[in-house]
């Protein structure tokens, strides 16, 4: 991309950088870690600092964290139902984590490392891999059955059983390029149109006057961010837990 | 576009730290974190639910409180429904017999007080047979007729008994 020979540089925002100096470039720690220590800490603090008087009438950080908890617990149980509940400090961490990461990368300067494909994969395997090992855990054999449903004839079995494996190998697939897509889209526009500004903001006289509409533009796109920073989190949490309803239930 | 570089040695390093911090917020978050907010969360559920107890205990009572008020306020009021019936029966049977008394009580001055009445007619007329007889033998003295004193008075009598009345 190259507007009158100035490059919009809408991708460097994502580049991995060693953090923490010389230690930290030793054991290849990233700016991106360090976004993910931070949210983690932020987790942390909000749920032990915010709960600390263990009030009966909540003050306001109590308040956040006990929504947070009550959310996805009743999530958990909407969603897998009363067996879920072994599962829920698993989903909790998961969404806490996307949120918190997803969040963050909407602060100036800040690093989004849900924007990274590489780690949106990883969580969706863990996921993938929990599923699974549920799954074989609770029904053993029982659980190739879930390839080819109760009651479809038989004949449709070599159409069916392809279609749910590759339904379920794609599962990880669909939940990391759905997280990684929305947030580098999310990034990419506001880059580019905060480009658009100052550009814009350099053209002689009426420049300001013109840069004013990226820039209500880009007030307007943080707002949309805001949003699509929770709805990922919350995709990624509620896929999760429904798939987690397959393993135990096997539909 | 750099998160596909997967050249880059940070690419690897930074998916093995992901999975250690990962694994770490989990670890801090189920085994300190979450059990803190479900004990506040059980704590409160649990002083809610006695509370509601204690009211529902508390209305129960009054509830019984008021019945017992109402039972008492029916007794006494029908104790003093028994009450004022009895001093109705009692003042009625009193003035009954007292009136009753009394009427004999009149009934026997009326019947002595006729006794003398006719006592006394009695012995008016009986007086006044007695000076009709005198008169008349005086009379028959008078007009020097002999008669016999029986006759007199038998003929006195017939005409007081014809008259009389």
């Amino acid at each position: 991309m190259a507007v009158e020979g100035k490059a919009i540089d809408a991708l460097s925002q994502f580049d991995l950088a060693p953090a923490l100096g010389a230690v930290g470039r030793s054991v290849g720690f990233t700016q991106s870690n360090l976004y993910m220590l931070i949210s983690g800490g932020l987790i942390v603090l909000l749920m032990m600092w915010g709960m600390r008087h263990r009030a009966i009438v909540p003050g306001r950080m109590q308040s956040l964290a006990e929504s947070a908890y009550g959310f996805i617990d009743d999530m958990v149980l909407a969603q897998i139902g009363e067996e879920g509940r072994r599962f829920f400090p698993f989903v909790f961490t998961l969404f806490m984590f996307i949120l918190f990461g997803n969040m963050l990368g909407l602060f100036p300067y800040a690093f989004t490392y849900t924007s990274h494909i590489s780690m949106t994969f990883v969580m969706a395997m863990i996921v993938f891999v929990l599923i699974t090992t549920v799954a074989i855990m609770l029904h053993g054999k029982k659980f190739l059955g879930y390839f080819f449903p109760e009651g479809a004839p038989i004949w449709l079995a070599p159409i069916i059983i392809p279609v749910e494996i590759v339904s379920y190998l794609s599962r990880p697939i669909s939940l990391s390029i759905r997280l990684f897509a929305n947030m580098v889209a999310g990034h990419v526009m506001l880059k580019v149109f905060a480009t658009f500004v100052v550009m814009l903001a350099g053209l002689g006289a009426v420049g300001p006057f013109i840069a004013v509409m990226p820039l209500a533009i880009n007030v307007a796109l943080v707002g949309f961010e805001v949003l699509v920073a929770f709805l990922q989190a919350y995709v990624f949490a509620i896929l999760t837990c429904i798939y987690l309803h397959d393993a135990v239930h096997l539909h | 576009m750099p998160q596909l570089d997967f050249a880059n040695p940070l690419m690897m390093s930074k998916l093995v730290w992901l999975l250690i911090i990962f694994g770490f917020l989990f670890f801090v978050l189920k085994n300190y974190a979450l059990p803190q907010v479900a004990s506040v969360l059980d704590e409160r559920a649990a002083r809610i639910a006695a509370d509601l107890n204690a009211a529902r205990d508390a209305q129960a009572a009054g509830e019984a409180a008021l019945a017992e008020i109402r039972a008492a306020t029916a007794a006494a009021r029908a104790e003093a429904q028994a009450a004022i019936a009895a001093a109705m029966l009692d003042a009625q049977t009193k003035s009954a017999a007292q009136a009753a008394e009394i009427n004999a009580r009149l009934a026997a001055q009326v019947a002595q007080a006729e006794q003398q009445v006719r006592a006394a007619r009695d012995q008016a007329m009986g007086a006044l047979r007695g000076v009709a007889g005198e008169t008349a033998t005086a009379m028959l003295d008078r007009l020097a007729i002999q008669a016999p004193a029986n006759d007199v008075t038998a003929a006195v009598d017939r005409a007081a008994t014809q008259g009389g009345r």
